[in-house]
């Protein structure tokens, strides 16, 4: 680790440290998902992370929300170690993110009350927690609103379309005021058109609110129209020491342009160009590039992995 | 064959009169064999009239049983609907113990195995040895009933909440739930109308349990009272007496599907 590293941590919201993680297999060998993850991520960034089916995606995203622990190394978020996902990193995924038996308004301000009152405790105090709900709703309604919402309010889950209920996830998640949000292929279950959409919303979300987004997703296109910063992490690569074990972060750079980029950016000769490079260089499984020879480019990137 | 017809769009009046044929040729046969039972031998108890039955429920509903001062109707129902309640009291620590053991993998292991081996052991089976252990008093009818049907709820409830997503639980987390709010907070009321629907077709067992238990050994009960007028062939008790524990068992049923519909409107698209 370098010193420049080092100083800049005060800004850096996430990071990892020399994470690996396997798993064991039965009458076998471990097998080694994760090779030797570093990452540092400053706060403010939005984050795109690509790679090839099986790559570790998911592993990844477990190991960030604290679901399991790495086999070894460290994950920080603002500075604490990961143990056990908590109210201090917000959560988005493809499907199943609103409560089924909850309406929209309930859903958001869930949060709000999870936080203040335990199980008990809404019974133990009533009146309090009537006065406390009111204001929850009321915020949760400013929310709502916010990502359109507020129309909606009253209805369940099941009621809305593909492309309400992640906004709802998503407000959801922000009115606890996370410090980083991971998203997990958040659009990936959304018709194209939707998808567009999302994908504009997000960004102006994003842009409004100075959070830190961590978003995964199979679309390199996406990836790399959303990002400030892509990563690809896949296993598609050689080395001196043999065939490739485990995945790494291949690619890490910074997306040229300021995000949020007009749509229309995504029809460049630039873009493309970068789309075909990386999914050349990171994404082909019969093209083995070595290690040393990939893009790592990104200030924050950790060389010689 | 025109009744074998796939396409064939069938109008309301007439789905009801098709639906009602076999209830008339059934309530009709009935009439006519017991009416002919009777020509032959007036004194017949296996086939009473619908009149001697109509006789037969208003003496048990409105006459005060001669020994006891009693109205029998009255006592045997409530004594079968408190057991048949406070069954269901009980079966509620199945449904608590069941989402307890699908959240939490300590308390699955310690109870799966056993709650499963409880479920696999016919109950009727241990009704000796339940009248042995508590006597012939309520709490060997409702041990029965319990026995019977609690592992069932138990295990349903189990895999319901086992099988509801992961998101969830990790969604919780990140909002702030503790462990044992995840557990009572989102996975069970996500699928308590579903453990409801269990209960409610349950029903059937509970009750199959609870005419056992009281055809051996009760002071009241319609379980209890049906078997008592077997000895004198009271048929005229017998099948009002069923027709009623029949009207009870839907009445509850319908109580239990329409408050899941009211109370749960979610549930319905899902």
């Amino acid at each position: 680790m370098n010193e420049s590293y080092k100083n800049s941590n005060a800004s850096l919201i996430l990071t990892m440290e020399n994470v690996y993680k396997s798993y064991p297999v039965r009458g076998g060998e471990d097998k080694l998902v994760l090779n030797n993850i570093n990452l540092s991520v400053s706060k403010g960034s939005f984050i795109s992370v690509v790679g090839p089916t099986g790559c570790g995606k998911s592993t990844m995203f477990r190991l960030l929300l604290g679901e399991e622990p790495p086999t070894s190394g460290i994950v920080k978020v603002n500075g604490k170690i990961v143990t056990k996902p908590d109210r201090n990193r917000g959560v988005v995924f493809q499907k199943y993110s609103l409560f089924p038996h909850l309406n929209v308004i309930e859903n958001v301000s869930y949060g709000l009350e999870l936080e203040e009152f335990t199980i008990a405790g809404r019974y133990l105090n009533p009146l309090k927690y009537s006065a406390k709900k009111k204001l929850y709703r009321e915020q949760a309604m400013s929310y709502l609103e916010s990502v359109g919402l507020g129309e909606s309010a009253n209805k369940f889950p099941t009621e809305l379309s593909g492309g309400m209920r992640q906004r709802a996830a998503i407000a959801q998640a922000l009115i606890m005021n996370p410090e980083i949000l991971f998203m997990d292929e958040p659009f990936g279950a959304l018709d194209e058109g939707t998808r567009l959409d999302m994908q504009l919303f997000l960004l102006q979300l994003w842009e409004k609110t100075n959070m830190t987004v961590f978003f995964v997703t199979h679309d390199l296109e996406e990836a790399l129209y959303m990002g400030t910063r892509v990563l690809v992490l896949s296993q598609y690569y050689s080395s001196n020491d043999g065939p490739a074990k485990g995945s790494k972060f291949v690619i890490d750079k910074s997306i040229p342009g300021k995000s949020p980029r007009p749509p229309e950016s995504r029809y460049t000769q630039e873009f493309n160009k970068l789309l075909a490079q990386i999914r050349k260089d990171g994404l082909d499984p019969d093209y083995k590039q070595d290690i040393k020879d990939f893009d790592l480019s990104h200030r924050l990137a950790l060389k010689g992995i | 064959m025109k009744i074998f017809d796939i396409y064939v769009k069938i109008r309301p009046i007439t789905a009801n009169i098709l639906s009602s044929i076999l209830f008339v040729v059934l309530i009709g046969s009935y009439v006519w064999t017991s009416y002919s039972r009777h020509q032959e031998n007036p004194a017949d108890k296996i086939m009473p009239s619908i009149s001697q039955m109509y006789d037969g429920l208003m003496r048990s509903a409105f006459e005060k049983d001669a020994r006891t001062e009693e109205y029998r109707l009255l006592i045997d129902t409530i004594a079968s609907t408190r057991r048949f309640f406070i069954s269901l009291g009980i079966i509620f620590i199945a449904v608590i113990l069941g989402v307890t053991m699908g959240v939490f993998p300590y308390i699955e292991y310690i109870f799966l195995k056993f709650v499963t081996f409880f479920d696999k052991i016919p109950a009727l089976a241990l009704l000796p040895i339940l009248f042995i252990v508590f006597g012939l008093g309520e709490v060997s009818k409702i041990a029965l009933i319990v026995l019977g049907v609690f592992p069932t709820i138990c295990l349903d409830t189990f895999l319901r909440a086992k099988a509801v997503s992961h998101e969830q639980i990790i969604k919780g987390a990140t909002l702030g739930a503790s462990n044992f709010e995840i557990a009572y907070r989102i996975v069970l009321p996500q699928i308590f109308p579903q453990v409801l629907d269990t209960i409610r077709l349950n029903f059937k067992a509970i009750i199959l349990f609870l005419i056992a238990g009281e055809s051996l050994a009760a002071t009241a009960g319609l379980g209890y009272r049906i078997f008592v007028v077997r000895r004198y062939l009271a048929m005229d008790i017998i099948i009002p007496y069923v027709i009623w524990m029949s009207f009870l068992a839907m009445l509850a049923d319908f109580i239990v599907r329409f408050w899941i519909k009211k109370r749960y409107p979610w549930i319905e698209n899902k």
